[in-house]
């Protein structure tokens, strides 16, 4: 597969502050890649210079072998975490606008129909629900037909039903061969939606690769879920972490340790298996709860 | 231009339907108009004003006359200036200091103008009178092609200033930097949109105070047209130099106050500089307003030409070109 994106040891220092700090990859087209990291990791100053609305301090990123430049701006998509549009406008003249400032673009019913916003087409933008708004961003990323889009958080503060339908026109765009660049808060978002994971803090890639080479990479146990009043008082020859009012027991030998249990006399009415996931490895290489 | 148009198009809706934007520009701006021109009609000035031709210092000792109270003297600057206005009665007397004996100018039908005379006369008998004729300006001719200035600056200040510092701010300029769309495109589209509005809402209320109040108008239409467009680009031009960089509309708002209360205050909106010192003079020559204001009056009440009002045209042209330059230059999609 052709090579969409090559970033090579992109930094951005601010008079106090490196936010990013030699940050290399590559993203071949038509892949996923997922960008994590804390609150403050460098995250969206890194998007934002992929985007080419930020000027690296050093560093060099090229699209398909070449510079950002003006054919940049025709091929790419964005959705920030916040975008603004113009007051006023209704959405079918948002997606009007966008249409026009592009050469190639996708039709617009097409557009509409795939994002579903043929029903509230006249409204007033800022009259919609946080779901419906970000369908409207999503079309408007996509109203040029990009190589690539960057989507920067598109489902924060989004309903749990709004967040699923918004995976699925995800899903769609990726099944269209769109190559992906997305940030998240959400570890089941990034499970699902990225091929690639790219987890960051203080400004560097701290580990990449897929979701289960990674996983597979930094965990060879399993996670024992008992509510913390069973363990209470007994003594129990495991490594047992206390998380609020339960218990988790870190294993890679599942079986020996439910017979530990049992032979402590624990009822496992209540125990939950997990293997470890996106979140654990987070914690584990950050140190930080995602959302802290 | 498929994406100056658009952009344009956007800007024109947003105008249409901020429906305060409309109450401001199409009722309270004219209602303002109106009120003042009937205002100012009503009570005009009470001081008689004397213009003098000559380099003599404006003093008794040079000439007893020149010791008169409750008389302001100013210094014209060319006896043809000064006959017009006694022509339209905007000065009630031009005296020239230059000859022996001097000589005066006098409108046979201002009041003012007679009373002078016999002041004039009862110090100098040998003053030679040259009687002009000519209608009265009422003040309200002369006030209402500075009120319609003084709309168009706040309207292109304003509306481009804060427009642009508003998007920023708001981070839609910020979207607008991840698509095709050139900075010159988009300044472009917000000067064309914002010019179109001026325009257009100028000439309706030029409109409504001609039907109102029966202005004078001596000179082609096509002409004032051309001075509240290129005036109307300067303003823009102007904003768009303070917007170029700021994110704040505080900031915005007091920057812009302090680019309009100036030319509100030196550029002879309400009141003529005739007689002002030649420092004011001097400062009002660098503002646009001053030069909209001047042409736009040499259309109305003279029915100056183009070639007259040419160097205000210039003036402005060059004005535009300098402030939008700096303005390319500086502008910033986002905040540094």
């Amino acid at each position: 597969m052709a090579t969409v994106l090559s970033v090579r040891d992109l930094r951005k220092h601010y008079p106090k502050v490196k936010a990013v700090d030699g940050v290399s990859f590559e993203l071949e087209e038509g892949r996923c890649l997922g960008l994590l990291g804390p609150n403050g990791a460098g995250k969206s100053t890194t998007i934002e210079m992929l985007e080419g609305l930020v000027e690296p301090s050093s560093g060099e990123i090229l699209y398909r072998g070449r510079p950002l430049d003006a054919r940049y701006r025709q091929r790419v998509g964005m959705q920030f975490q916040a975008t603004a549009l113009q007051d006023f406008l209704t959405v079918r003249e948002n997606l009007e606008l966008f249409h026009a400032l592009y050469e190639r673009t996708l039709p617009l019913e097409q557009l509409i129909s795939a994002c579903h916003l043929e029903d509230f087409l006249d409204r007033d933008h800022r009259k919609l629900s946080g779901g419906q708004r970000q369908r409207l961003l999503l079309a408007i990323a996509l109203v040029n037909d990009p190589d690539l889009v960057f989507l920067d958080e598109p489902t924060t503060g989004l309903d749990p039903q709004a967040r699923r339908n918004f995976w699925e026109l995800v899903q769609a765009v990726k099944a269209r061969g769109t190559t992906v660049v997305l940030t998240t808060h959400y570890m089941e978002e990034a499970y699902l939606l990225s091929d690639d994971i790219a987890i960051m803090d203080h400004g560097q890639v701290i580990a990449r690769g897929t979701p289960q080479s990674l996983l597979a990479e930094h965990f060879n146990d399993s996670v024992l879920e008992l509510p913390a009043v069973e363990i209470e008082g007994r003594q129990i020859d495991l490594p047992l972490v206390r998380k609020d009012d339960r218990v988790e027991i870190l294993s890679a030998d599942v079986n020996g340790a439910l017979r530990k249990l049992l032979d402590a006399g624990l009822s496992l009415a209540q125990l939950k298996i997990r293997p470890r996931t996106l979140e654990d490895l987070f914690i584990q290489l950050t140190g930080k709860e995602l959302r802290a | 231009m498929k994406r100056l148009f658009a952009m344009v198009k956007a800007r024109m809706l947003e105008v249409a339907r901020d429906r305060l934007v409309l109450i401001w520009n199409l009722l309270f701006a004219p209602l303002l108009m109106v009120g003042m021109a009937l205002v100012f009609s009503a009570s005009p000035q009470t001081v008689a004003k004397v213009g003098v031709l000559g380099e003599a210092p404006l003093s008794a000792e040079t000439y007893p006359f020149l010791g008169t109270p409750a008389v302001q003297f100013y210094r014209e600057t060319t006896p043809e200036e000064g006959i017009l206005k006694v022509e339209r009665q905007s000065i009630d007397l031009l005296l020239d200091l230059r000859s022996q004996p001097a000589r005066y100018w006098l409108n046979d039908d201002s009041a003012k103008g007679r009373l002078l005379q016999q002041l004039l006369v009862a110090g100098d008998s040998r003053a030679q009178a040259q009687p002009v004729s000519g209608e009265k300006l009422r003040y309200a001719d002369w006030l209402v092609p500075g009120l319609l200035a003084l709309n168009i600056m706040l309207s292109s200040l304003f509306a481009v200033g804060h427009v642009i510092v508003r998007y920023r701010k708001s981070g839609y300029l910020k979207r607008l930097k991840g698509t095709p769309l050139r900075a010159v495109e988009f300044v472009g589209a917000q000067m064309i949109a914002c010019l179109i509005l001026v325009v257009v809402i100028t000439a309706a209320m030029f409109t409504a105070c001609n039907a109102m109040l029966g202005l004078r108008m001596e000179g082609n239409y096509l002409n004032l047209l051309l001075v509240a467009t290129l005036g109307s680009m300067s303003m823009i031009a102007m904003s768009l130099l303070v917007a170029a960089r700021v994110a704040s509309e505080e900031l915005s708002g007091g920057l812009l106050n302090l680019i309009a209360w100036p030319m509100l205050v030196l550029s002879g909106v309400f009141f003529s500089l005739d007689g002002a010192p030649s420092v004011v003079q001097a400062l009002a020559a660098l503002l646009p307003l001053t030069h909209m204001l001047d042409a736009g009056r040499a259309v109305m009440l003279d029915g100056a030409g183009l070639l007259d009002i040419a160097p205000d045209l210039l003036a402005l042209c060059a004005m535009t070109a300098l402030f939008l330059a700096l303005g390319a230059w500086l502008f910033r999609w986002t905040q540094d």
